[in-house]
């Protein structure tokens, strides 16, 4: 594998795990408990797709075969997807968006706080406007985690049974391939295996504060780094890249 | 006896504060004292225009998924954004008349409270999208800007803050017009079948002609509508007629004609029995919209209590 290729898989990976939460989290336009909460998801929504649009266009330059970011979304089949399951899963319930957001987000202050000094100029960039972001989506998702791990007897217990489900997705996000080691070789990647501990003391942290348990199975189900996805994926696709499917002539 | 006649002595001189400020064109504020038919008349328009903000994300929301470019689904959802924080001011807005956000929504739940009837039809293809943003917006703004002279004092103000957002939205649904118009034979196709199934619904939007409009006097006397719906309606009719020739569409109107003497277009007969019916809740979406609505607030009931008992938790530790 080249650097090129390494990074260009890299930039797939981080580009995809945006723009498919950008998808679930859209699907909440018109459908959140309150306006107020409306409003705050499709603005992560938007976050994530401005994020996934910067990571997809940079991902075609390296590979310097002409794609645009919207090739990228739009015109790539689900094995050739890089992002991690957790993000593909369906969402639940309000309690499941919330807990998986504050689970990947959590994640991805680390990451990108660590991807700010990368020695590749565009991820440094694009990681310093992206930390901004997660912070902020970290704040948020975390204090309705809170509130609904210490609020009712029914919040608890959707909130229990979210993160239950999503524990053992949470591997994922700390899988590696080969190309991860180039890429640290040459200080252009993020180390996970030094985030994860920060991560999970932070995760702990505010799983005490919401009353919520972290779950003793340590099974993890892994495969996103490899394109082997859950079925979910498929089905998102195919609603995503209609347009594109339908009308392949067609300029958007 | 004696209370009685002190408090309809107050009242008057409360009163004709009122008419003062009406017959100075000043702006009505939230303690002045207002006679209730304008009070009422009030609650009914914003809230009506507040459901309108929120019901209308749905169509639009039926294409966030399908969005074909990520900077379409980007401006589609901070347009989409934009409605529910429109939703949100004039929910405020309307609180400061002495009603309540969730009595508003039980009103609409109930069918006492209505939301402009346009978007009771469906967004079938992707240049619904845009015929929403550049038809439907396009109406509205014609409306709203007329609104922004409108005597009450923060819905006034509301109207000037969603006018400049709302005619952003009008320019990104005419982009994705011209941008499908400059496509392929599918994509013309699809923009014309939007064009002709959003045209007469949006003219519908400015309501029924002046010989027949009921709310029409008060409001008037009022100042709450400083411009009738046959004028508002003419304004909308001639500035979009030019724009949908740049592009190409033809406005499905076979008896759309420039009248010189009016210096407006004449237009042919609306369907009015379309109207009724749609408003009356028989146009293709009612049923599903006000399902979508309530299945959303009665699912999200456990998130609002469970962040109540989390809010009483704290105070009661504080």
């Amino acid at each position: 594998m080249t650097k090129e290729q390494a990074l260009y898989n890299y930039c797939v990976r981080l580009g995809d795990n945006a723009l498919v939460q950008s998808y679930r989290l859209s699907e909440w336009c018109s459908n959140a408990p309150i306006l107020e909460e409306d409003l705050a998801l499709t603005n992560m929504a938007l976050d994530m797709t401005g994020r996934a649009q910067l990571l997809l266009q940079y991902a075609g330059k390296v590979a310097g075969h002409g794609k645009t970011a919207d090739d990228m979304a739009y015109r790539r089949a689900e094995r050739e997807y890089r992002n991690d399951l957790i993000s593909e899963l369906p969402d639940a319930d309000f309690a499941f968006t919330m807990v998986r957001q504050m689970l990947v987000s959590t994640f991805e202050c680390f990451l990108y706080a660590a991807l700010v000094s990368s020695s590749d100029k565009e991820i440094a960039a694009i990681a310093a406007k992206a930390v901004k972001e997660a912070r902020y989506h970290m704040a948020h998702t975390s204090e309705w985690v809170i509130r609904l791990g210490d609020g009712t007897e029914e919040s608890n217990r959707r909130a229990q049974s979210a993160l239950n489900i999503l524990w053992s997705y949470t591997g994922g996000l700390f899988e590696t391939t080969d190309a991860d080691a180039l890429l640290l070789s040459e200080g252009m990647a993020a180390d996970v295996s030094q985030i994860k501990t920060k991560w999970q003391e932070n995760i702990e942290a505010i799983l005490r504060e919401a009353k919520l348990i972290l779950p003793a199975d340590d099974y993890q189900q892994t495969g996103g780094r490899q394109g082997l996805h859950t079925e979910y994926l498929g089905h998102m696709l195919t609603e995503m890249q209609y347009l594109h499917r339908t009308y392949p002539e067609a300029i958007w | 006896m004696m209370e009685h006649n002190e408090n309809t002595a107050v009242q008057e001189v409360a009163l004709s504060a009122f008419d003062y400020k009406m017959e100075n064109d000043q702006a009505i504020e939230p303690r002045d004292e207002m006679p209730e038919g304008y009070r009422k008349h009030l609650i009914r328009q914003m809230s009506q225009h507040a459901h309108s903000e929120v019901i209308g994300m749905q169509p639009e929301g039926n294409w966030i998924t399908r969005a074909p470019s990520l900077r379409a689904k980007q401006i589609l959802l901070a347009k989409i954004q934009d409605e529910c924080g429109h939703g949100l001011y004039l929910y405020s807005a309307a609180e400061t008349l002495g009603i309540s956000r969730s009595e508003m929504i039980a009103q609409l739940h109930s069918g006492k409270a209505k939301y402009s009837s346009v978007f009771n039809y469906p967004t079938l293809n992707w240049a619904d999208v845009g015929a929403i943003g550049w038809l439907v917006d396009g109406a509205a703004i014609v409306n709203q800007v007329s609104l922004q002279r409108t005597s009450y004092g923060p819905y006034s103000r509301a109207m000037v803050r969603i006018c400049k957002e709302e005619s952003f939205h009008q320019r990104q649904g005419y982009e994705i017009m011209a941008n499908m118009m400059r496509g392929t034979a599918d994509q013309r196709e699809m923009a014309q079948d939007a064009m002709n199934r959003w045209w007469w619904p949006s003219l519908m939007m400015f309501g029924p002609h002046d010989s027949s409009s009921p709310h029409t006097g008060d409001a008037f006397k009022w100042k709450i509508k400083r411009q009738s719906n046959d004028e508002l309606r003419a304004k909308f009719i001639d500035k979009t007629v030019q724009q949908a020739e740049v592009i190409g569409l033809t406005i499905p109107d076979p008896e759309l004609k420039w009248n010189e003497e009016k210096g407006h277009y004449d237009h042919g007969p609306i369907n009015w029995a379309e109207f009724q019916r749609v408003i009356g809740g028989h146009g293709p979406c009612n049923t599903q919209r006000i399902a979508h609505h309530k299945k959303t607030h009665e699912n999200g009931a456990w998130v609002r209590a469970a962040a109540a008992a989390y809010s009483a938790k704290q105070k009661s530790i504080a």
